[in-house]
């Protein structure tokens, strides 16, 4: 993996901040307020960007840091807005995420928030603060939302040792969007199991319409939920980032775990599927046997478009690994690979070469491959280049549905392959001409340069 | 004449070597097999004849009848132009009940000729007439040669409505109309001793630009290739090429020998399919051209090109070999692929285990006996149950057919390849054979194929089997293709 340290530039940066990631997670917790503890724009900024990807109201708030604070210190901005919080919008917990700006100056915030804590218990009453530390010069989305959880099952979940048989614990991974909540809830249930899916967006980012106005999240894994989360058959953890969170589990209620590196393609299915025959001791259901076979006819069908394609992916690095994991079973190649952040040990299974970079790395990399795959903001990379982008991941702020668009076991997987064949087939508009085709062009080097003709579309 | 007679006389095929063996009385029925109801499979003439027509670029294609005919089959199939693209056009006249009953057929035929005139100004008209306007006796015929007065250019009446036979006997239907309507209605004045007419070409995907250049290298000039990319023009004036190829097996043989006895071209019959073949095809055409006059010397020309390209095939091929070697194909297509394409697929090194004969002539069999040695490897006809259980039971790595067929292979789990007319790639000459051979090899070693015919984890009652549930972290199971075979296989 070429190294960026000599990196003194990123151009179009792959990378969303730390804290935004850490807030996405709270709002996948009922009745929770993010809160970024750093200076305002910190906050604009994270609020902005899920409000285009997600088209929703987002809770989410500042503890408004200024210049005599930031020299004097935050505790008490942490306080008032805390404070602030819990009077006006009453939420059942209060997800703070640090920022770079609090981190650099260096702050004990863990003492501070036990000082707010004990001093302001009677106006905080059962509302719950949980303390990410989420600096923007580390980590990405992943990173962040890896961190809260963290913080949210450190803080939160009480000891335990009853275990309680039906009850299945999932810690979901950032790239997960509702619609692949729904549809794993639904395949833990027909086992007859109750999954507890931590954090939970479908019930929180779903794109509902209540009947009142809600200044907090609502739905989403209830707090009491995560307090006796221990009490649980098994935990599986999705995406490698979802191993801090279930080591925290673990060693909170010795609840054991199974990380499960992606729930995309046939075979990871397969093994998650299996899994839950196992832990409820049930047979695998007809309906979900039924998506199986969907998939495998879906495979057979897809597998013309993906042959020999090539495709450049750039993204966190777990949505990295399932994508890249995904177009090689379908037969692609991946000759451009780039991850936002280096430490995940899940890149090293990543079928290709990859580095970590940017989306001027896409870029200046991708020339030349059938499909650019990643969020948004490689728009730019695809039209300059000419070659289609197909949206995975956050932010997607230019298409609409983002979050109930799935690529989780079975049935996600189906739609992906669906969903990348068609943009590959509406991309196919070269047509032939003779130009194209004849064989005495480029010759003087023999070599086998140039690329097979497009097929024709449909 | 009568479309009977006009039939009988396309039966009467004197240059095909099925037709030369039979009896008298058995050649007055004609070559068509009875069709079996219930049992039938394939299209009909009316379908025969489009396919061969409508390919010619600059012409409005109309199709006379209610809607099913060119509604349910426009748009399918991928010949290239390099210029117009009204082809591509559909235009029927889509008849209503109140049109049959009311016997309108023939009016709206004509007002719509002049839609088409009056909108996209083709040089000439095809009209196709099909099973119902037959039925209801519209004089198609009058109502061409009366709107081709009209209109001032030629509207060409094709009859050939499906209910007279089947694919291939509209082929030649087809061929018949471009033979009394068409070729010979235009003096060229541009003709030169390198004249040549591909027939039955129809430059599926553009493929056939893979061989023009070739020819055109060696001074060959193509007046017409029909109907491949073809024009109106180019078809009139197809008269006056010095020499004929025919291509697609025997469907257009009528034409070729209806041109040698009229205007006295010699033809041969080849394919651009395989690498042997396309240079077999090459040394055809020059030789021809030399017997009717061309210098002696373009014979030379030739040899050193084809040396040079068949150098130039394998070097590409050589990369591709190991990846392909020992893999068994089997071949379902039929007409002249059963051999030509057995060739190509031989030369890269894999073994075709049955090729399929069902549509071939005679000819055809004996060349795919002589690629396979032995009759076993043919077959007329296999049941998809059949194919189904040989590829199921894995004694075919790979099957290559139509699109009708796919299926079969696809839920056996197999790889599959399309080598007919809908297909999506090019395949013909030098570069078409690397084309297909590239596509076989995406087809044959996808990772798909392993990946679906791993066991399911649990039994048919969903019950977990052992040791089904050891869930892995992460299991490597790619190719790491930075470094990998697969590019390596792009480079020579």
């Amino acid at each position: 993996m070429p190294a960026s340290e000599a990196r003194v530039l990123s151009t179009n940066p792959l990378k969303s901040s730390q804290p935004l990631g850490a807030a996405y997670a709270f709002l996948g917790i009922e009745g929770a307020m993010p809160l970024l503890h750093g200076s305002q724009g910190c906050t604009a900024f994270a609020l902005v960007l899920f409000v285009r990807h997600f088209k929703e109201t987002i809770p989410i708030q500042t503890t408004a840091m200024n210049e005599v604070s930031t020299v004097l210190g935050g505790a008490d901005h942490l306080e008032e807005a805390i404070v602030n919080i819990r009077t006006r919008a009453n939420p059942k917990l209060i997800g703070v995420c640090t920022t770079a700006l609090v981190e650099t100056r260096g702050e004990d915030f863990a003492a501070d928030l036990a000082a707010i804590r004990s001093r302001r218990a009677e106006e905080l009453g059962d509302c719950h603060v949980v303390l990410a530390g989420t600096p923007d010069f580390k980590g990405s989305i992943e990173e962040g939302w890896s961190a809260a959880v963290t913080a949210t099952i450190e803080t939160l979940t009480r000891p335990t040792t009853r275990r309680d048989p039906e009850r299945l614990v999932i810690l979901a991974p950032s790239h997960f969007t509702v619609g692949d909540i729904e549809t794993l809830r639904q395949t833990v249930e027909a086992f007859g199991l109750t999954p507890v899916i931590l954090p939970d967006i479908s019930g929180s980012l779903d794109g509902t319409v209540p009947d009142r106005w809600i200044p907090s999240t609502y739905g989403g894994t209830p707090v009491a939920d995560i307090e006796s989360l221990g009490a649980a058959c098994h935990c599986i953890a999705i995406g490698e980032h979802m191993r801090h969170p279930a080591e925290a589990l673990r060693r909170k209620t010795g609840l054991a775990y199974t990380l499960l590196p992606t729930l995309t393609g046939l075979a990871a299915t397969d093994r998650f599927i299996s899994l839950l025959a196992r832990l409820s001791g049930r047979p695998v259901p007809a309906s979900i046997h039924r998506r199986r076979s969907q998939l495998q006819d879906a495979m057979l069908d897809g597998h013309f478009h993906f042959g020999g394609r090539k495709i450049a992916v750039a993204a966190e690095p777990d949505l990295l690994y399932q994508m890249a994991s995904f177009f090689a079973e379908m037969g692609a190649e991946i000759p451009v690979a780039i991850a936002s952040t280096p430490d995940n040990p899940i890149l090293g299974a990543v079928p290709a070469e990859v580095m970590v970079g940017d989306l001027g790395d896409l870029e200046d990399r991708a020339s030349g491959v059938d499909l650019l795959v990643s969020h948004a903001h490689g728009r730019q990379a695809s039209e300059r280049l000419g070659i289609p982008l197909f949206r995975v991941g956050f932010p997607i702020f230019d298409r609409l549905g983002a979050q109930h668009r799935r690529s989780a076991l079975y049935e996600g997987t189906r739609d992906l392959i669906f969903e990348v064949a068609n943009t590959l087939i509406a991309a196919d508009h070269h047509h032939v001409t003779p130009e194209s085709l004849n064989p005495l062009r480029n010759r003087e080097t023999l070599h086998d340069s140039r690329p097979s003709p497009e097929p024709r579309r449909h | 004449m009568s479309l009977k007679a006009r039939i009988a006389t396309v039966f009467d095929e004197p240059a095909c070597p099925t037709n030369r063996e039979k009896s008298e009385t058995v050649r007055k029925k004609g070559c068509s097999k009875p069709l079996t109801p219930g049992a039938a499979a394939g299209g009909c003439a009316f379908d025969g004849a489009k396919i061969v027509l409508q390919p010619v670029t600059d012409v409005a294609h109309l199709i006379h009848g209610p809607l099913a005919c060119e509604g349910n089959s426009w748009d399918n199939r991928h010949a290239a132009s390099s210029g117009s693209d009204l082809w591509r056009r559909s235009f029927t006249t889509d008849l209503s009940e109140l049109d049959i009953v009311m016997g309108n057929g023939e009016k709206k035929l004509f007002k719509a000729i002049r839609t088409i005139v009056e909108r996209h100004d083709p040089p000439a008209v095809f009209v196709y007439s099909t099973c119902v306007t037959a039925l209801i006796g519209d004089d198609i015929t009058a109502v061409c040669k009366r709107a081709g007065e009209r209109f001032g250019r030629p509207v060409i009446p094709v009859e050939a409505p499906g209910f007279v036979g089947s694919k291939n006997l509209g082929n030649r239907l087809a061929g018949q109309t471009l033979l009394d309507h068409i070729i010979g209605t235009v003096e060229p004045d541009d003709v030169t001793p390198y004249d040549v007419n591909i027939l039955g070409e129809y430059n599926l995907v553009g493929e056939f630009w893979f061989v023009k250049p070739l020819l055109e290298e060696l001074g060959i000039r193509l007046r017409a290739v029909i109907p491949g990319d073809a024009r109106y023009r180019d078809i009139a004036t197809a008269h006056r090429a010095k020499a004929n190829m025919m291509v697609c097996s025997s469907a257009l043989i009528n034409l070729a020998r209806g041109m040698q006895e009229r205007w006295g071209i010699p033809y041969f019959e080849g394919s651009f399919y395989g690498i042997s073949d396309t240079s077999a095809a090459i040394r055809g055409i020059c030789g021809l051209l030399v017997e009717t006059g061309a210098p002696a010397e373009l014979l030379d020309r030739a040899e050193a090109l084809i040396a040079r390209e068949e150098a130039i095939a394998w070097q590409r091929i050589a990369p591709l070999k190991p990846r392909l070697a020992g893999k068994r194909v089997l071949l379902n297509t039929g007409g002249v692929k059963s051999w030509s394409v057995v060739n190509a697929l031989q030369e890269a090194g894999m073994e075709v285990i049955r090729t399929s004969i069902k549509k071939s002539t005679e000819e055809d069999k004996a060349r795919a006996l002589a690629a396979l040695k032995d009759e076993k490897h043919l077959f007329d006809r296999l049941a998809p149950r059949e194919i189904y259980r040989m590829l199921a039971d894995g004694e075919a790595d790979i099957m290559l057919s139509g699109g009708r067929t796919q299926f079969i292979a696809l839920k056996a789990k197999t790889p599959w390849l399309d080598v007919n007319q809908e297909r999506h790639h090019p395949y013909a000459g030098y570069e078409g054979i690397v084309e297909l051979l590239k596509r076989i090899d995406l087809a044959v070693n996808s990772p798909v194929f392993p990946a679906l015919r791993a066991p399911t984890p649990w039994d048919e009652e969903g019950r977990l089997l052992e040791g089904a549930d050891r869930p892995a972290e992460v299991t490597p199971t790619f190719r790491k293709f930075a470094n990998g075979v697969l590019e390596d296989a792009d480079d020579c």
